[in-house]
């Protein structure tokens, strides 16, 4: 599987080109020209030079390096969303599809309630009275979006309950948390990881929404979303400064959902057949 | 029919109550005491432990949990959901219903140009499929997909109303007003539809009935609009009236780049001011309307399908 | 001899992919005279259905196909789209295995046969009705106007059969192509639909192709039999030349499992 991905040039791509942005999120301090906080209010709107390549903004700052240290909110964020959305949902999924009965019954009542309201506004409503601050997007997000994963992966697991080796193992009587890591585990990770990427997409597009609306990332923190909540005042004088960060939310999505067909595509059976 | 309509409304009405209950809890999750709360937006200049009790007491938040929540949702059945913790001369209810017209005439207008735009679109996209017209669309589309709504919002703007000077860049008041917001909430949802109709329809060309009407010899033409195409818009139109709730609770985003009067707004400044009982409310309110275009939908769904018809029955 | 209704020469059908061309028909000849029934026998995969669907212009452009198709001295693979279309449900008419399927859920019966007869007729509106329920008639379908307000899910599948055949006969054509018509069928109603197909034979008016992978079907009907394997012709004659002097081994394997049952039922019955 992981051979068949590597053969596939758009999703060798789009890895390529997260890698190279989560990287220079890491690396800000070395990669970026200025200091993110630091303006020259007598400098602002500067138009594009070698010193500020991207120009600056409304407060004087560079913002290229603003755009460059928002690598590390923006993205970093996501993922850190992404990895407890999908673990809840999984570890939900793989209890309720493994061990049926009443562990399932209960569980799929909550999914149910749950994926009954709009998830987005549930993640204002949590949000607007747990008080606008960035731990309690997360939380937010965790916890509404979780549902629709585990509904998902109790879907797969079930799928993947009845085929033989499992049933053999359960058989010889190996232990239950044993065939759950080392048998389940890998059949559903295949789709687990479409899911995963397409909803690291999902999650930058909510958090940098968020913090448009003031609602997550406070100013003068340099996420992508904040950043174009400040560009919004200023949208005449200084057009690019709602630009690059808005085209950097974009490609960086692109590359998520990309990515996310393109697993897609290499995991489907189909091709597996033809290949 | 009638019993499979009586079921599902049966179904609907303990998810009715969870999302009141949910909304109730909500209230009583915030951190800070809410008669503290009311007291500080007030304004009162001192907050002693007296003034806390009398408020208290006004609230009737010493009452039983099981209580409150019975009073509560009595009271939200009559249309009463109390008053703005900010302003509270002003109801909860009369402010939403001063926000609501225009967040209507908003998702209304999307709606409209979702459906127009996106049934003939996905339609040919489907039918000249690969073509140069479906590959364009297709990477439109998944542009739109990774574009957050209020960046598309704010580069209409930038473009429309700042170079080519079109039309205003914020408020209400003309139609021209509502053209950028109601084409910027609808752009979100464009690209869904036109997948899921090209999807559904491509689907439905390989099925027997396509080949069977062939061989009977009826035009092209025919066997797509006549057939395919109502085949597909059976799923469409179920899944874009479910999401017209959805479309209502989008409007947050626009509103706010837009400055468009509508319930977004008065939700954000809601947030902003902590004024619980409003927040509260819409949440109800979107979700109650989520839950029953579910159910209407569903319904319509198995009326419009003669299968599911006999089936029900 | 009666006349020569079509002559299919050298036809071939290239299914043309991504990567590849697969050769999926290859060099397919024989004639139809009118009032015959030519049987065509084969597995799945043997590309018995690629033939008729090529005959009938069924096949969309992923397919290349070449060679002639000779009806009224017109080669069929030369005429347009649009003339080709005219003459499919009029004058070449076709049934589909899976009768359950074939019609469009959505529509009642009466609508769908009366929109093929508007196609092809120029038939006034109230005249439809009447029309089609002769059809239904014809076919023996009782209570024929409940049937036509009915919609296709509400139909057993013999019914939904009978009403095809009926249909592709209430144009007169002059061929008749059935696509494994008893396959999808259970054994009493095959039984009742093959004496339809032996009807419409005994008439004269109309050739019929008769497709299908079943030996037993295709010698109650077929007056002459082309057994397909891999896309190719191996070989053809009536019943008893094949079944008799077969030339190919795969024919041959066919033929011995065949008679392989009928020995044996013999047997058990003590004949």
């Amino acid at each position: 599987m992981i051979k068949r991905l590597t053969k596939n040039p758009i999703a060798m791509g789009m890895l390529g080109i997260i890698l190279i942005i989560a990287l220079l999120g890491i690396f800000a301090p070395f990669v970026a020209p200025h200091d993110p906080y630091e303006g020259n209010i007598l400098n602002k709107f500067a138009t594009f030079s070698w010193q500020y390549p991207l120009g600056t903004d409304n407060l004087g700052r560079c913002i290229l390096s603003r755009l460059i240290y928002g690598i590390r909110p923006t993205l970093f964020l996501a993922l850190i969303t992404m990895i407890g959305t999908i673990g809840l949902g999984a570890l939900m999924g793989v209890l309720a599809g493994y061990f049926k009965g009443p562990v399932d019954e209960v569980i799929m009542r909550i999914v149910d309630v749950m994926l009954s309201f709009p998830s987005q506004i549930m993640i204002f409503a949590v949000v607007a009275l747990m008080g606008a601050d960035v731990r309690n997007v997360i939380l937010a997000n965790i916890f509404i979006k979780w549902a629709w994963y585990a509904r998902m992966i109790r879907c797969n697991v079930i799928k993947y309950r009845s085929r033989n080796f499992i049933l053999y193992s359960r058989c010889i009587g190996t232990r239950e948390t044993f065939i759950l890591t080392r048998h389940l585990l890998p059949s559903i990770a295949s789709e687990l990881a479409v899911l995963a990427t397409l909803d690291v997409g999902w999650a930058i597009l909510n958090i940098s929404t968020l913090s448009f609306l003031g609602l997550g990332v406070q100013a003068p923190i340099p996420e992508w979303g904040a950043m174009l909540s400040e560009a919004k005042n200023v949208m005449t004088t200084n057009p690019i400064q709602m630009i690059a960060p808005g085209v950097a939310i974009v490609v960086l999505i692109a590359a998520f959902n990309l990515l996310g067909d393109a697993l897609r595509d290499v995991l489907d059976p189909k091709e597996m057949e033809l290949s | 029919m009638k019993n499979y309509i009586a079921k599902r409304i049966l179904t609907t009405i303990p998810l009715l109550l969870c999302i009141t209950f949910i909304c109730f809890v909500f209230i009583n999750l915030i951190p800070s005491d809410p008669a503290e709360v009311a007291l500080r937006i007030r304004q009162t200049p001192v907050i002693t432990d007296e003034a806390i009790q009398a408020v208290r007491l006004e609230l009737g938040l010493d009452d039983p949990f099981l209580l409150r929540y019975l009073n509560w949702l009595g009271d939200s059945l009559h249309f009463d959901f109390g008053v703005s913790y900010t302003n509270p001369s002003r109801t909860v209810l009369g402010e939403i219903a001063r926000c609501l017209p225009a967040t209507l005439q908003l998702a209304g207008a999307s709606l409209l140009i979702v459906i127009l735009l996106s049934l003939p679109i996905g339609f040919f996209c489907a039918v000249y499929k690969d073509s140069w017209f479906d590959r364009l669309v297709r990477g439109l589309v998944f542009m739109t997909t990774a574009m957050p709504a209020y960046w598309v919002g704010l580069l209409l703007i930038w473009l429309v109303s700042i170079r080519w000077n079109l039309l205003p860049t914020s408020g209400a008041g003309s139609w021209q007003h509502l053209v950028l917001p109601a084409f910027t909430v609808a752009l979100t949802y464009i690209s869904t539809y036109i997948r899921l109709i090209r999807n559904n329809m491509l689907e439905n060309m390989k099925e027997d009935y396509v080949l069977y009407a062939q061989a009977r010899g009826l035009r092209q033409g025919t066997i797509l609009v006549k057939h395919v195409l109502k085949n597909s818009l059976q799923t469409c139109i179920v899944a874009i009236g479910m999401s017209i709730p959805q479309l209502i609770a989008g409007t947050i985003v626009v509103e706010n780049v837009f400055a468009w009067p509508g319930l977004g707004k008065l939700c954000i400044t809601s947030i902003f001011n902590r004024d619980y009982p409003v927040i509260q409310t819409y949440v109800l309110m979107i979700g109650t309307l989520f839950i029953l275009f579910n159910l209407i939908f569903d319904i319509v769904q198995a009326l419009a399908d003669p299968r599911l018809r006999r089936e029900a029955e | 001899m009666s006349e020569k209704i079509l002559e299919v020469n050298n036809l071939s059908v290239v299914l043309r992919n991504k990567k590849t061309d697969k050769e999926i028909l290859t060099g397919v000849s024989f004639q139809l005279r009118k009032g015959q029934c030519l049987g065509i026998l084969g597995e799945s995969g043997s590309g018995k259905s690629i033939c008729a669907k090529a005959v009938m212009g069924l096949l969309d452009d992923q397919f290349k196909v070449s060679g002639e198709i000779w009806y009224k001295n017109e080669n069929l693979l030369q005429l347009s789209k649009e003339k080709r279309r005219s003459l499919r449900g009029k004058e070449m008419a076709m049934i589909l295995q899976n009768p359950m399927t074939c019609f469009d859920p959505l529509y009642r019966v009466a609508d769908q046969i009366a929109e093929t007869f508007e196609t092809h007729m120029a038939i006034d509106k109230n005249k439809i009705n009447a029309y089609a329920v002769r059809t239904l008639e014809k076919m023996l379908i009782r209570n024929p106007d409940d049937v036509l307000r009915k919609y296709p899910h509400q139909l057993s599948g013999g019914m939904l059969q009978r009403i095809m055949i009926g249909l592709a006969l209430s144009m007169a054509p002059e061929v008749l192509v059935a696509d494994e018509p008893t396959t999808a069928i259970d054994a009493a109603t095959q039984y009742e639909i093959m004496r339809e197909f032996e009807k419409i034979k005994q008439s004269g008016n109309t050739a019929m192709i008769f497709i299908t992978h079943d030996l037993s079907v295709v010698s109650q009907i077929a007056d002459y039999i082309l057994v397909m394997n891999q896309g190719q012709v191996v070989d053809r004659g009536s019943y008893e030349h094949i079944t008799k002097h077969a030339s190919d081994l795969y024919t041959k394997r066919l033929i011995k499992n065949r008679l392989a049952v009928i020995n044996k039922y013999r047997e058990v019955l003590g004949i």
